[in-house]
C-alpha cells in the first residue's frame, strides 16, 4: 500500500497520506455517514461524489475536524488523529474551501488571502501591533507568499477590491487563494464549481490541475458536475444515503452498477 | 565599452545607445514592471547587463547574423530586452501581435524564416508548437513564464533565465564575438522588422533601419521636449510601430523609464500608480475612459453630479484656452482653479493623468467632444499622424496649436506633398527601407525619390498649414449623382456617440448612403440597467425598440451635421441596421488594430446590405462566428431595418464633375 506510482500524464502519486477507517457519524437518530472507509494518497486528486444528501459535505467536515465521528478512526500521516478542533487540523496542513463561500466580505482580496497565512505567523499580538523587527519581516515574507498565489490564480486586478463587490465566480477563486495561502498538504474543496458557468468551470478546473501539478498539493473535492469530476480526479468515492457504494478510478466508477442506479434511479418494487 | 561603438556623430545603433545609457544614466531607472504587487525596476546599467547576458546566451545557442527572431507576448521588460539582445547578436527582432492566431503567426514566421522565437508564456508556446511543422527554418523557442510548461519536451524549448545563465557562464568565450558583431552595426543595418496589420491582403514586413529608428526618436523627442526623467506606460501591442518607437526608440534616445503593467486587466490601476508624464493611447482608450466616467457620474449623488456638471461646463468653455495660454478673464481663471481643486484634479488622478505633460492620440479620428473633454481638464492631449512605413511620425500638433479636426504640422525633417487625387505623400529620414521579400509592394508605395504614398486622402489647410485627413484614399468614392462619398468621415461622427461602438457606412456608387451600427455594450447595458430593461443577450439588447430609437436619433443628429458640410452632404444616412454581433478581428471583420475591413464585411453581410437598399422593414440572417479558441459557430437573427430622417440639401452639388 505504501508504494507510489506514476499516472498516465506523468504525475507521481505517493503513498496513502490519510485514511478513514469505518467512519460513522450520527446527528441524533440520523446516520449521516454509515461505516465508510477510504484513503487519500499523496499528490492525487480524490473526488467524493453522490446525489444530494448522500453525506459528502459531512464527510469533508469529518476530514477537516469540524465533526467528530461517533465511530471509526481518522489516520493522518501514519498516525491516528485524536479528536481535534478545526484550527488544530488546519495547523496540521489541511485547508479547505466552503460550499457557500465563507470569505470576509468587507475585507480586500489581499487581506482575505493573508488570513490564510495565519497558521504560519509566529509573532505574538504585542509584536504585531508594534509592527517592528520580527513582526515586520514576517509580514513581508507572508505577503510574498500571498502575492505569488494571487499571481498564480490571476487575480491581480482585484487585489485591493473588497470581496463583497466581486462576482460569484471570482469569490470562489479568492476562496481557493486563501486556502492555498496556508500552503496545505491536503486541500479540501467543497463544490468548487457549484453555480458557475461553463467558462468559469473551465478556468477553475485548470487552476485545480495547476495547483496539483505545480505545488504537488493533495486535493480532495466534492463536486456535482460529473463531467468535471471524471476529467479531474484520479480516484472517486461514490456515496449514497451515507453509504459508500463505489470507489475507484473514474472509468471503474462509471461502469459500477450501484453508481448508475444511484444516479439514474431504479424502480422500487 | 561604449567608445568603440560610438562614432563622432553619435551612437549608430540600438545597442550602441544602450551602452551609452548604461554609462550616462547608469543608476537611473530604465524599465519597471509590476510583479507580485510591487514595482520591480532595473537601472540602465542593469538593463545593459541583462540584455548582454541574453545576447551571449543566444550566441551560445547558435544565432547567426541576419537571423530573424520572433518576439511574442504582452509588454514586459524581458521582451524589450529580447529585441535589443537580438540586435546585439546581429539578428533582427520581429515582434508579433500576441493575440494573433496560430495561422497568422505561421504566415509571418514563415515569411521571414524566423529561426528563434522568444515568447511570454504557455499560450504562445502552444500556438507555435501547433504550427511548428509548417515552419521548416524554425529551431528554438525561449519562454519567460515557466507555468504549465514543466512537462513539455524541452529539446527545442529553453527558459529565458536559463539562456541568460548560459550566456553569463560562457561570457569569456563569446564576448569577443558579441562585441565584433555590435561593432559592425551602423545606421544602415536593420534595427527591427514590423509586420503591418494590413486592411487588405497579407501582412507585409516593414524593414526599419537604425537610421529610421534613431533619427525619428531624436527629432520627435526634441519636438516634444521629452526628458530623461519622463515615465511612460507600455501597454499597447509590442508588434505595433508606436510601441517600439516609444518604449525602445525614444526610451533609448532620451533615457526615460518604460513601465510595464502587471497584466492587461490591471492597466488602469497601474496607470494610476505610475502617473506617466508622456502618454499615448488610441482614441478608443480615451473613449472608453470617458464612457466609464460618465457612467459612474450617472450613479453619483445629486450634489456630486451638480458639482461635476457645473465645473465641466466651465472647463469646456475656458479649459482649452487656458491650456493654450490664450486670454482668459481673471474671474474665469479663479473659477477654473476652484474646479481644479474640486473636480479636475481628483478626476485626473483617478484617470492616472495627473502628471501627463505630453499626451498623444492617433490611429483613428477622435471625437471632438472626447478630445475637448480631456483638454478642458488641462491634459495636454494632442494628435499625431503616422504610419509604420514612416517609423510613426509624419505630422504632429505643436503645443498651442491643437485642434480635434487636424493632425498637425509636419514633424521635423518630414516633407509633405498632396497628389492630384488628394492622396498624401511624404518623405523623411524615417522612411522605411523596404517591405521584406516584396519588391513590388515596395515599388508601389515608395518611389525612386523616396516619396511614400500614405493611402490616405487629405489636404493642407490654408493659413494654419495643418494637415487634415478625410479618409482612406481607396475608400473615398462617388455617389451615383457624382457627389463625394467619404464613409469614414460619417462613421467617425457616429462613433463619437458613447452608445455606438462601431459603424460602417455604405454608398459608393449608390443613390443613398446606408449604415451598419454596433452598439457599445458597456454604455447601452448600463442604460438598460438603470431603466429596468431586461435582456438576455447582446443580440436582444441590440434589437430592443428603445435602443433602436436612440440609435436613430443619433443617426439623425449626424445627418444634420453632415448636411452642413457642402462637400459631403450627400453622405447622409437614409437607412441603417443595428448589427446582432460585434464586429471582431477574430472573424476577420476588423484588423488587429481594430480598423474596419470593408470588403470582407460587404461580402459577409451581403444579405443585410441588400435589405438596406430594397426597402424591406426587416431581414433574417445567419452569421458565422469564430470563438477565441478558433472554434466556429453561427448566430441567427432577425434585424429591423430603419429609415432615418435626412436633411434636404438645397445647395447645388459641389461634386467633381
Amino acid at each position: 500500500m505504501a508504494d507510489s506510482y506514476v499516472t498516465a500524464d506523468g504525475r507521481t502519486i505517493g503513498p496513502v497520506v490519510m485514511e478513514m477507517k469505518n467512519i460513522t457519524l450520527r446527528f441524533g437518530g440520523v446516520e449521516a455517514i454509515k461505516d465508510i472507509s477510504f484513503d487519500i494518497r499523496e499528490g492525487e486528486i480524490r473526488a467524493i461524489i453522490g446525489p444530494n444528501g448522500a453525506g459528502k459535505s459531512s464527510m469533508l467536515n469529518v476530514i477537516s475536524g469540524f465533526y467528530v465521528p461517533q465511530e471509526g478512526e481518522v489516520w493522518y500521516k501514519g498516525a491516528r488523529r485524536p479528536a481535534m478542533k478545526p484550527f488544530e487540523v488546519a495547523q496540521q496542513g489541511i485547508a479547505r474551501t466552503f460550499q457557500n463561500i465563507a470569505l470576509f466580505e468587507g475585507m480586500s482580496v489581499l487581506d482575505n488571502v493573508m488570513t490564510g497565512r495565519l497558521t504560519h505567523m509566529k509573532t505574538g499580538l504585542f509584536a504585531q501591533s508594534l509592527w517592528k523587527g520580527k513582526a515586520e519581516a514576517e509580514e513581508i515574507a507572508n505577503r510574498e507568499v500571498a502575492e505569488k498565489i494571487i499571481d498564480f490564480l490571476e487575480i491581480q486586478a482585484i487585489r485591493k477590491t473588497p470581496v463583497a463587490r466581486l462576482p460569484y465566480g471570482l469569490k470562489k477563486r479568492v476562496e481557493l487563494a486563501r486556502a492555498l495561502a496556508a500552503e496545505p498538504s491536503i486541500l479540501l474543496l467543497d463544490e468548487p464549481m457549484a453555480g458557475m458557468n461553463v467558462e468559469e468551470k473551465e478556468d477553475m478546473s485548470r487552476f485545480i490541475l495547476d495547483v496539483n501539478d505545480e505545488f504537488g498539493t493533495t486535493i480532495a473535492l466534492i463536486e456535482h458536475d460529473m463531467g468535471v469530476v471524471m476529467d479531474l480526479s484520479d480516484r472517486v468515492v461514490v456515496m449514497d444515503y451515507g453509504k459508500k457504494i463505489g470507489d475507484g478510478t473514474p472509468s471503474e466508477v462509471r461502469n459500477n452498477q450501484a453508481v448508475i442506479d444511484a444516479y439514474l434511479g431504479v424502480a422500487h418494487d | 565599452m561604449a567608445t568603440p561603438l560610438t562614432r563622432a556623430d553619435g551612437p549608430q545603433s540600438v545597442p550602441a545607445l544602450l551602452h551609452r545609457n548604461a554609462v550616462k544614466f547608469a543608476d537611473a531607472p530604465a524599465y519597471r514592471e509590476k510583479e507580485y504587487g510591487i514595482w520591480q525596476s532595473w537601472t540602465w546599467s542593469q538593463t545593459r547587463d541583462e540584455v548582454e547576458a541574453l545576447a551571449l546566451g543566444l550566441l551560445e545557442m547558435g544565432i547567426n547574423e541576419g537571423d530573424f527572431v520572433a518576439i511574442i507576448g504582452r509588454n514586459r521588460p524581458y521582451l524589450y530586452w529580447a529585441m535589443m539582445a537580438a540586435e546585439m547578436a546581429g539578428a533582427v527582432p520581429v515582434p508579433l501581435y500576441q493575440d494573433a492566431n496560430a495561422e497568422e503567426m505561421a504566415y509571418v514566421m514563415n515569411h521571414c524564416g524566423a529561426r528563434f522565437a522568444i515568447v511570454g508564456d504557455q499560450e504562445q508556446v502552444d500556438k507555435i508548437l501547433e504550427v511548428q511543422d509548417q515552419l521548416p527554418e524554425f529551431q528554438q523557442m525561449i519562454y519567460l513564464d515557466p507555468r504549465g510548461l514543466r512537462k513539455y519536451d524541452h529539446t527545442a524549448l529553453t527558459q529565458y533565465s536559463a539562456v541568460q545563465d548560459m550566456g553569463r557562464a560562457n561570457r569569456d568565450k563569446n564576448i569577443k564575438e558579441l562585441e565584433a558583431r555590435q561593432a559592425k552595426l551602423n545606421y544602415d543595418s536593420t534595427g527591427v522588422m514590423l509586420y503591418t496589420s494590413g486592411t487588405t491582403g497579407k501582412p507585409k514586413g516593414v524593414v526599419l533601419s537604425n537610421r529610421n529608428i534613431i533619427e525619428t526618436a531624436k527629432s520627435s523627442s526634441e519636438f516634444d521636449d521629452l526628458r530623461q526623467t519622463d515615465d511612460i506606460l507600455a501597454y499597447l501591442p509590442m508588434a505595433w510601430v508606436g510601441d517600439f518607437i516609444f518604449s525602445v526608440g525614444q526610451a533609448l534616445w532620451t533615457g526615460f523609464c518604460t513601465n510595464c503593467p502587471e497584466s492587461a486587466d490591471t492597466m488602469h490601476v497601474d496607470l494610476r500608480e505610475i502617473g506617466p508624464t508622456y502618454y499615448f493611447a488610441p482614441p478608443r482608450v480615451f473613449e472608453t475612459q470617458l464612457t466609464n466616467v460618465m457612467i459612474r457620474m450617472e450613479d453619483a449623488s445629486r450634489m456630486k453630479k451638480w458639482l461635476f456638471d457645473t465645473f465641466m461646463a466651465l472647463a469646456r468653455r475656458v479649459g482649452p484656452a487656458i491650456l493654450d495660454g490664450k486670454n482668459v478673464s481673471q474671474w474665469d481663471r479663479f473659477k477654473y482653479k476652484l474646479g481644479e481643486a474640486f473636480v479636475y484634479g481628483p478626476l485626473k488622478n483617478t484617470l492616472g493623468f495627473s502628471r501627463v505633460r505630453v499626451g498623444y492620440t492617433a490611429g483613428e479620428a477622435i471625437g471632438p467632444e472626447i478630445f475637448d473633454f480631456y483638454r478642458s481638464l488641462g491634459i495636454n492631449l494632442k494628435q499625431l499622424y503616422g504610419q509604420t512605413e514612416a517609423t510613426v511620425f509624419i505630422t504632429a500638433q505643436p503645443d498651442g496649436e491643437v485642434r480635434s479636426d487636424t493632425v498637425g504640422v509636419t514633424c521635423p525633417g518630414v516633407e509633405l506633398r498632396i497628389a492630384e487625387n488628394g492622396e498624401v505623400f511624404y518623405r523623411s529620414p524615417g522612411v522605411f527601407v523596404e517591405y521584406y521579400k516584396n519588391p513590388e509592394s515596395t515599388a508601389d508605395t515608395k518611389d525612386a525619390e523616396g516619396w511614400v504614398a500614405t493611402g490616405d486622402a487629405g489636404f493642407i489647410e490654408e493659413g494654419s498649414g495643418h494637415l487634415r485627413i478625410i479618409d482612406r484614399a481607396k475608400d473615398v468614392g462617388q455617389m451615383a449623382d457624382g457627389s463625394l462619398f467619404a464613409p469614414k468621415y460619417v462613421e467617425n461622427k457616429l462613433k463619437f456617440f458613447p452608445n455606438i461602438l462601431e459603424a460602417v457606412v455604405f454608398g459608393n456608387g449608390k443613390e443613398q448612403c446606408t449604415a451598419f451600427i454596433n452598439i457599445d455594450l458597456t454604455a447601452v447595458g448600463n442604460w438598460a440597467e438603470r431603466n429596468n430593461i431586461g435582456y438576455a443577450s447582446y443580440q436582444e439588447l441590440a434589437q430592443h425598440p428603445q435602443v433602436l430609437e436612440q440609435v436613430q436619433s443619433h443617426v439623425e443628429e449626424v445627418n444634420a451635421s453632415v448636411a452642413q458640410d457642402a462637400m459631403l452632404s450627400g453622405c447622409q444616412i437614409h437607412r441603417f441596421v443595428v448589427l446582432h454581433k460585434e464586429l471582431d478581428a477574430d472573424d476577420g471583420e476588423l484588423t488587429r488594430t481594430r480598423k474596419v475591413r470593408r470588403r470582407i464585411i460587404e461580402e459577409k453581410y451581403a444579405d443585410i446590405i441588400a435589405a438596406l437598399y430594397d426597402g424591406s422593414p426587416q431581414v433574417s440572417t445567419e452569421t458565422e462566428v469564430t470563438y477565441e479558441d478558433g472554434r466556429k459557430g453561427s448566430i441567427k437573427a432577425t434585424l429591423s431595418v430603419r429609415d432615418a430622417k435626412v436633411v434636404p440639401v438645397t445647395a447645388s452639388k459641389l461634386a467633381a464633375e
